[in-house]
């Protein structure tokens, strides 16, 4: 059975990838707020924000905005995965002879591909607001590396979200505080601008490695040991989501 | 005359409702057998035990010469499950629903297999638009089309007519005969009564979580007195109306053949 694992997730992959592209909404939808904010920052609140340096704003945001694309864009897994468990789908899949776990798989990947897009759309759209970036070919790989790593470890967690939820609405509320946290992070302002615990909290979170990373590739700077924090957090998150997600399936499904 | 599904001394319980409580019951192959109990009698509880879905507590199954619980994988490659809401994907079209279930089986020619059944349930002409559009009677047969994929041996139908009109309820009735007199074995579960004398050759009656009796209908019925004669006017029922004035009875069963 195992030999089809490959076969049957690609199957099942390409089953829910055909369901975004017949309502490409999703991906829009998962764009959309992230460039309002880039927008909203960019032209409104951006000329009051002091970076105690000549980079443009639009530059030092985005990262955050990448990472806010993400975590909206992952509560359609959750929200799809739901919809598979409440329909007989899922149960028919369950009865035939396919690897167990290509269900999930397919999933994620999906996700992963999705969310992809979503992120090229904003990046196409901070280019046309001004975004530049002299990153090299290397650099921008790291980037992927780690947006990549950021998708899976949220895509894991929409996972156990969508696997545990008992309504639509919350199977998709998971994202909401993981939405949020780019907003008490180094994402927007620099965080010696913000009182003492608060600042020690955002210094302290996961998102102020990533974007410190994510930031310094962009800007072509040596990323220093943020980029280790960084992976330890995202390997972090992403194993204790995968066994808690992997767990709660098999639960489910015997 | 050998055995599709042997069942013996099965029990489940959910917390502390014991919804199956020692069951047993034999269905010869090929044949079909009606599974018959009210609403929350465990019938759909026994299903998904045999169909892999869940873990007895105690007892055996046997499904197509495997143990449900000790091969499962092999259980899977020889039945087929249609549960009580239609496990179609609605964004997909008929067409895709039926390649993507041939895919998962692995078998060849995807495209084939579905533009066959698509041709046998009379869905040719919708095949192409998503399963969505599709009326209860069209959705309940693209899902068993769904289920033939692949010739399985044994087919699970849990509750195949409920929520369906009634001129659905007899192309899934011809359905079922047409899949039994090609020798696949049928255990369909019913809370109609009527459903399970037009179909079964065996009517297994399941109560408190055991079989209390099993047998032919002629069997069943002779467990009552002998039949008094009385002297009744013959009035239609009110399907026999709805059919005759729809002219639907034969009209869509013809299309569907």
């Amino acid at each position: 059975m195992t030999a089809h694992a490959f076969g049957d997730t690609a199957v099942l992959t390409g089953r829910s990838l055909r369901h975004i592209l017949r309502s490409p909404d999703t991906i829009m939808t998962t764009a959309v707020t992230p460039i309002a904010l880039m927008l909203l920052f960019t032209y409104v609140f951006g000329g009051a924000i002091d970076l105690g340096s000549e980079e443009s704003y639009i530059d030092y945001m985005l990262p955050g905005i990448l990472l806010i694309t993400i975590a909206s864009g992952v509560a359609y897994t959750a929200y799809r995965l739901f919809l598979d468990l409440q329909g007989g789908i899922f149960e028919r899949f369950q009865s035939m002879p396919i690897a167990r776990s290509s269900v999930l798989w397919a999933h994620v990947l999906t996700s992963l591909a999705a969310n992809l897009v979503s992120v090229a759309l904003v990046v196409g759209v901070a280019l046309v607001m001004g975004f530049r970036t002299g990153a090299s070919v290397a650099a921008w790989l790291a980037v992927l590396g780690i947006l990549t790593l950021f998708t899976l470890a949220l895509t894991w967690i929409a996972v156990i979200a969508g696997l545990s939820a008992r309504t639509v609405d919350g199977a998709s509320a998971f994202s909401y505080p993981l939405i949020f946290l780019p907003f008490i992070s180094s994402a927007f302002v620099p965080t010696d601008t913000m009182p003492g615990p608060v600042a020690w909290f955002a210094q302290n979170q996961p998102v102020t490695a990533i974007v410190d990373t994510t930031r310094a590739l962009f800007a072509g700077e040596p990323v220093g040991g943020d980029i280790w924090v960084a992976l330890a957090w995202l390997v972090g998150i992403l194993v204790v989501a995968y066994c808690v997600a992997i767990g709660r399936y098999r639960r489910r499904i015997n | 005359m050998t055995t599709a599904i042997r069942v013996a001394g099965l029990e489940k319980s959910f917390k502390e409702l014991r919804v199956l409580r020692g069951v047993d019951l034999e269905v010869a192959t090929g044949s079909i057998v009606a599974l018959l109990g009210s609403n929350g009698a465990g019938k759909t509880t026994l299903v998904r035990i045999l169909a892999t879905l869940l873990k007895a507590d105690a007892g055996t199954a046997v499904v197509g010469g495997f143990d449900v619980s000790g091969e499962p994988d092999r259980v899977r490659e020889s039945i087929s499950l249609t549960g009580q809401f239609a496990a179609v994907d609605e964004v997909l079209s008929g067409r895709e629903n039926l390649v993507l279930v041939a895919r998962l089986r692995h078998l060849d020619d995807p495209g084939g297999i579905a533009d066959a059944l698509l041709a046998r349930f009379a869905l040719t002409e919708a095949g192409g638009r998503p399963a969505a559009t599709y009326s209860g009677g069209m959705r309940r047969r693209l899902d068993i089309a769904m289920s033939l994929i692949g010739d399985p041996p044994v087919i699970f139908l849990d509750e195949p007519t409920t929520g369906l009109d009634p001129q659905a309820r007899l192309e899934v009735w011809q359905t079922v005969k047409d899949l039994a007199s090609g020798g696949t074995t049928v255990l369909l579960t019913t809370q109609y009564l009527d459903e399970a004398e037009q179909l079964a050759d065996r009517i297994a009656i399941l109560h408190d979580g055991r079989i209390i009796q099993d047998g032919t209908l002629a069997e069943l019925k002779q467990l009552l007195p002998p039949a008094e004669i009385e002297y009744v006017e013959k009035q239609p029922s009110l399907e026999d109306v709805f059919l005759a004035l729809t002219d639907a009875g034969a009209g869509t069963r013809g299309e569907s053949r």
